[in-house]
């Protein structure tokens, strides 16, 4: 699949036939108007990169220190739990199941008779961990994978995308009876392996079609005119442009992973017993929503309250390296 | 155009035989699926035997794999545990699924598109924390949650809907469940609809535009929304074929006999040709639909050309 | 009963794709008195001998009669079509069929239709999963040898010796054979099974009081009612309709809503509302099955007389009460022995056999288990598959009351197994190293059918390899006894001999449930929790 390197400014409309609609014609008109004139990419000599200008903005945006807040609390929890929650997680008494709230059991209890409260904040270890590792493995592999295959088009990017076929291909079930069932290990490493596993090809593909649109962008047709290097052009033109769509995806895909670490555990290959999790808790509280909702109200509360805070940091990043901002 | 897209059709040959050589050996590496059919006694030694010479389970992995795919050729997609052959199921399932995802595509275009708009357009205001706060809602409660909960309230509380859908599944019964099998995606589309938008927003032919004086609503429609939606076609090429595999929850709720059923006992009945045909199907279901991603690029964006 | 008005929808744009869902019957529930049921989609061909579940079962049970068939409320075997079977050493059996049976395609049902049935499912070739309920009758061994081809085609034990009359001979006296014979894999076959065996799995033809009138795999049965049934139990309805739902939570809300009449089993989540949601119209039966956790006894570590201590330990440790009261709501119902109730006394049921091993007594659990030698490996494991049924539920109550008896947070956890195949492989292949789920659902209600499939060396449902020459004793003995009475007896010793040995953990007796619509009434499930549909009136 060649595709051209360096398409043609001077004729950007008519590639496809028949397509060369009349708002294209003016949008191609309207910015060949103003290539070189606003986005000729910033001065070689400027002090501070787009990175570090980002990173200046970041620090002054309240939402982005709210979130940032709110995170820093949760990998709090996660680490010492017991700072909020002194009681065992463990400790399930049957009689009490599904019983509502009652001092010192804030939340009430679950299907099992075991403290809502405590296995929510015991919980925040192995799904913050699942959900932000899980996220960050697939965000940096599929960024990757996905740009270098959108950036360099032809061959490679044939054979990424028809692998990413063959991965999309494969059902999570399947995938992960076959795969996690032979795992021994009683940490969420495993677990964090599959999503990234299972997750990379989707960022890829959004990755890969955003720089495809990046690539073709006046300004770094531009860079390129002006003789800067491969990596430079991916890393310092396309890079801040294409970054959006995979932000926008993989906030969200975070509390899938979430819950998704929960449909793996239903299926008996997930975390091992006795694991404590958002996802698990949610999952055994959903068949009992008509009689015991704040079973599932909690730890949704929760695993909602962590997506917004990923969501909410990931706008202000994107909106940080946007160069049209500012 | 018409070479790079007869190029991407012949990139399906690969693709099939790696994908179904992959699905071959991971259902077999699963173990010995004979064990499951006698319910909970061991099947005696000579009904197991003549039960894997049945389904040719006796043979070496390599020896099943070109004996299928040979009889695949010749239409034969082989018999289920059940007694049912594999193109059968497959003819009743995917009408269904098809018709299932389809609704939950349109859901994900008009709705989530439209949202993304609406709120890309007005960042910071109340309809965009509304549909914030709505995505929150989706993403962490589980759609067996909402299916249920809809179900009750649509299909018995005040009796709009059947709980369940027939087993011809007309389209109009198939409204709440796309809605529900569309959720999780629409947050996505959404999303990616409103922060492409608003990243456009600000692009200088979007400015151009509107110094030219066009009407705003040509300006949004034909500018902004056309350049935004590479993201938002992306995933939802992406989200096709999972929509299609991957309905489980939403077919069990209101009792849809599609493909995410057929497969998921396939797979938890270890039963390599049921397992091989579905997926095999969802494999092209996927090709094609990155190839009309791929192509819609050139559409969206006129500057990407294929050769 | 579905309110036709405007459909306004959350989402206004699609309100007006929205065909107004039109009102009057939809495919679910059919006019005049035939009702709709849920069901599942069988498993396996729907051959009689083939059919091992459930959902096979109930299609088999509405149109088939054998030679016996239990009562439906007692579980008796009582002669259906069978004359008379005559005996004098338990081992070779006379039978008579009773004369103006036919299948609903108008042929007779001869001594022939049963032999050549028998013959059928007990053929290697045939591959039937149900082949070893003919291994009683001599010649089994040739035409279905444990290994290597088979050398006849026909049991040599069956001998047709006139138009209505037939012989059995066994391999040896086995005195309950009679009342095996309600089983669904002894009914009577059609020469079309034989002649066009195609045209017969797509729509199956019998002789019980339904016939099928249409079939569409996967989805629905329609089965109408045969108004020329001979049999004394007619159908007091004119059809049932049989729609194949995948989760019985969408069966349950689909008899609120009034698209079907009746569900048959109860979904564990719904069981807290069911009494209110029907207004009554709910049914809890018990049922022939028995839910125990099996160990493995080819490891060493649990084979020992530390190990019957730390197992009577672990039967002390699980508070059943508890669980059977807040996660099953009555459903189930504590076990007290290896059997159950649906025996009744009579049959060989004993409550309370199994004594102070089965009740909730924490600290003599904690004391059994540390003169045991603690637990092997310092942790039980209770294996289950985690495909089909909630056995997470139940395994992890079981554990937190193990854990809260033996005051370790680790003493015991569950053991999840992603499929039914994968759990049945590590059964068979002895990869198991603790407790495992095992479930057993009476093929008849005997109480040899409790025990010999289950603890006899070698049997076919011995999971846990369990072995013991005094047990095979005395089951022999039953078997051979001339009287029921006796051989009741003896199979009552031979279960001491697994409670003193605990070579399961007996936990909760199975109902079967059931809700209905307030169209339906006579409405009742058979001890094998199969509803009783020929006695449903509609109306």
């Amino acid at each position: 699949m060649p595709e051209p390197s360096l398409p043609q400014p001077q004729e950007p409309e008519g590639a496809i036939a028949g397509t060369g609609t009349g708002a294209a014609m003016d949008l191609a008109a309207a910015e060949a108007a103003t290539v070189g004139a606003a986005e000729a990419g910033p001065p070689a000599g400027r002090p501070r990169s787009l990175w570090s200008d980002a990173w200046h903005d970041l620090r002054r945006n309240p939402v982005f220190v709210v979130s940032a807040l709110v995170i820093c609390f949760l990998v709090v929890i996660a680490l010492w739990p017991s700072l909020i929650a002194p009681g065992n997680p463990l400790h399930c008494d049957l009689a009490r199941a599904q019983d509502g709230p009652s001092p010192g059991h804030p939340f009430g209890y679950d299907g099992q008779g075991c403290d809502v409260y405590t296995r929510t904040v015991h919980g925040a270890r192995a799904s913050v961990t699942v959900g932000v590792c899980a996220t960050a493995g697939v965000a940096v592999l599929g960024s990757v994978l996905g740009g270098l295959a959108g950036y360099v088009g032809g061959f490679w990017d044939a054979l990424l995308s028809r692998i990413t076929d063959v991965f999309f291909a494969v059902p999570v079930v399947l995938g992960g009876l076959v795969l996690l069932s032979v795992v021994t290990s009683s940490t969420v490493w495993p677990v964090v392996g599959f999503l990234v596993l299972l997750g990379w090809p989707q960022i890829s593909r959004i990755a890969r079609g955003a720089v495809v649109t990046a690539k073709q962008h006046d300004y770094v047709q531009a860079a390129r005119a002006l003789g800067a290097s491969g990596p430079r052009i991916l890393l310092r033109h396309i890079a801040p442009n294409a970054v959006a769509p995979v932000i926008v995806v993989a906030t969200i895909a975070l509390g899938t992973f979430i819950a998704l670490e929960a449909t793996l555990s239903y299926l008996g290959v997930g975390l091992k017993p006795p694991s404590v999790s958002w996802g698990i808790q949610i999952s055994a509280a959903s068949p009992y929503v008509r009689n015991a909702p704040h079973a599932l109200l909690w730890p949704a509360g929760a695993l909602a309250v962590t997506v917004l805070a990923f969501i909410m940091l990931g706008d202000a990043v994107r909106d940080a390296l946007d160069p049209k901002l500012r | 155009m018409g070479r790079y897209v007869v190029r991407r059709l012949l990139q399906m040959i690969p693709v099939f035989v790696g994908a179904t050589a992959l699905l071959f050996v991971m259902v077999n590496v699963m173990g010995d699926p004979v064990a499951g059919l006698c319910g909970e006694r061991a099947c005696d030694t000579a009904t197991a035997a003549q039960l894997k010479q049945e389904f040719g389970l006796d043979q070496p992995l390599w020896r099943q794999y070109a004996t299928y795919m040979s009889n695949v050729f010749t239409g034969d997609f082989g018999t289920a545990f059940n007694g049912r052959p594999v193109l059968e199921l497959m003819a009743s399932a995917f009408p269904v699924t098809v018709r299932l995802t389809l609704v939950a595509v349109v859901f994900e275009i008009v709705v989530g598109v439209t949202l993304g708009v609406l709120t890309g357009l007005r960042r910071g205001r109340p309809v965009d924390t509304a549909v914030l706060l709505a995505t929150l809602v989706v993403i962490s409660v589980p759609t067996f949650v909402t299916g249920l909960l809809l179900q009750l309230l649509l299909g018995v509380r005040w009796g709009w809907i059947r709980p369940s859908v027939p087993p011809q599944a007309p389209l109009d019964q198939l409204i709440l469940p796309g809605l529900v099998l569309a959720s999780v995606s629409l947050a996505y589309v959404t999303r990616l609809t409103r922060t492409s938008l608003a990243e456009n927003r600000r692009a200088d032919y979007v400015r151009t535009a509107v110094a030219k004086g066009l009407p705003r609503r040509r300006v949004v429609v034909r500018h902004l929304l056309r350049n935004s939606l590479i993201p938002v076609v992306t995933f939802i090429g992406t989200d096709v074929g999972a929509l299609m595999g991957g309905a489980i929850v939403t077919e069990r709720i209101f009792n849809i006999h599609g493909v995410g059923y057929q497969l998921y006992q396939g797979i938890l009945r270890q039963n390599t040709q049921t397992v091989v045909g579905f997926v095999t199907v969802l494999v092209l279901v996927f090709l094609i639909a990155n190839l009309l991603v791929d192509l819609l690029y050139a559409v969206l964006d006129p500057r990407i050309r294929y050769a | 009963m579905r309110a036709p008005a405007r459909v306004v929808w959350a989402a206004g744009a699609v309100a007006a794709v929205l065909p107004l869902a039109a009102c009057g019957s939809g495919a679910g529930v059919p006019g005049g008195s035939v009702l709709s049921a849920s069901w599942g989609d069988p498993q396996n061909p729907l051959e009689p001998a083939n059919t091992n579940e459930v959902q096979g079962g109930k299609v088999l049970d509405m149109i088939f009669r054998g030679l016996k068939r239990y009562n439906p409320r007692t579980g008796k075997a009582e002669n259906m079509l069978a004359e008379k079977i005559e005996t004098t050493d338990a081992r070779t059996y006379t039978i008579t069929v009773k004369p103006g049976w036919r299948f609903s395609n108008g042929e007779p049902v001869t001594a022939r239709s049963f032999v050549d049935a028998w013959n059928y499912g007990a053929s290697l070739k045939n591959k039937q999963r149900n082949a070893y309920f003919f291994g009683y009758i001599e010649g089994y061994d040739k035409v279905h040898p444990a290994r290597g081809p088979q050398t006849a085609d026909t049991l040599s034990g069956l001998k047709v010796t006139g138009e209505r009359t037939f012989t059995v001979r066994l391999s040896q006296p086995f005195s309950s054979f009679p009342d095996t014979l309600g089983y669904a894999a002894f009914a009577p076959l059609p020469r079309m099974f034989f002649t066009d065996h195609k045209a017969w799995l797509d729509k199956p033809v019998g002789n019980g009081p339904y016939r099928i009138e249409s079939y569409t795999k996967g989805a629905q049965m329609y089965l109408k009612k045969w108004d020329a049934y001979p049999g004394p139990d007619k159908a007091r309805n004119d059809g049932v309709t049989l729609l194949v739902y995948t989760d019985s939570n969408t069966a349950y809300t689909d008899v609120l809503a009034g698209n079907l009449d009746l569900v048959d089993d109860i979904p564990a989540t719904q069981l807290k509302n069911v009494r209110k949601d029907l207004d009554g119209r709910y049914i809890n039966t018990p049922a022939g099955l028995l839910q125990t956790l099996a160990f493995p006894f080819w490891d060493p570590a649990w084979n020992t007389e530390g190990a019957r201590k730390v197992r009577i330990g672990l039967s002390m440790a699980i508070d059943r009460e508890t669980i059977t009261r807040t996660l099953f709501r009555g459903t189930r119902t504590p076990a007290t022995d290896w059997t159950s109730p649906v025996l009744g006394t009579a049959g060989g049921y004993q409550a309370g056999l199994c004594g102070r091993a089965c009740t909730y007594r924490p600290a003599e659990a904690k004391r059994l288990v540390q003169e045991g030698g603690g637990l092997p490996g310092g942790q039980v494991r209770i294996t289950y598959n985690a495909d089909s049924g909630s056995h997470k539920e139940w395994v992890d109550a079981v554990c937190n009351s193990i854990n809260n008896a033996l005051g370790d947070d680790h003493a015991c956890v569950g053991n999840p197994v992603g499929t039914f195949a994968d759990f049945r492989n590590r059964i068979a292949q002895h990869r198991m190293t603790g407790p495992f789920r095992a479930g057993w659902q009476m093929d008849y209600p005997l109480i040899q059918n409790f025990l010999q499939p289950l603890y006899y060396t070698d049997a076919s449902s011995n999971d846990g390899k369990w072995s013991n020459a005094t047990f095979d004793r005395l089951v022999d003995q039953a078997n051979a006894a001339r009287d029921q009475a006796t051989a009741i007896r003896l199979f009552q010793q031979a279960e001491r001999v697994v409670r003193d040995e605990m070579a399961a953990i007996p936990l909760w007796y199975q109902n079967g449930s059931a809700g209905y619509s307030d169209r339906l009434h006579d409405v009742a499930l058979n001890p094998f929790s199969v509803p009783v549909y020929d006695e449903i009136t509609v109306g």
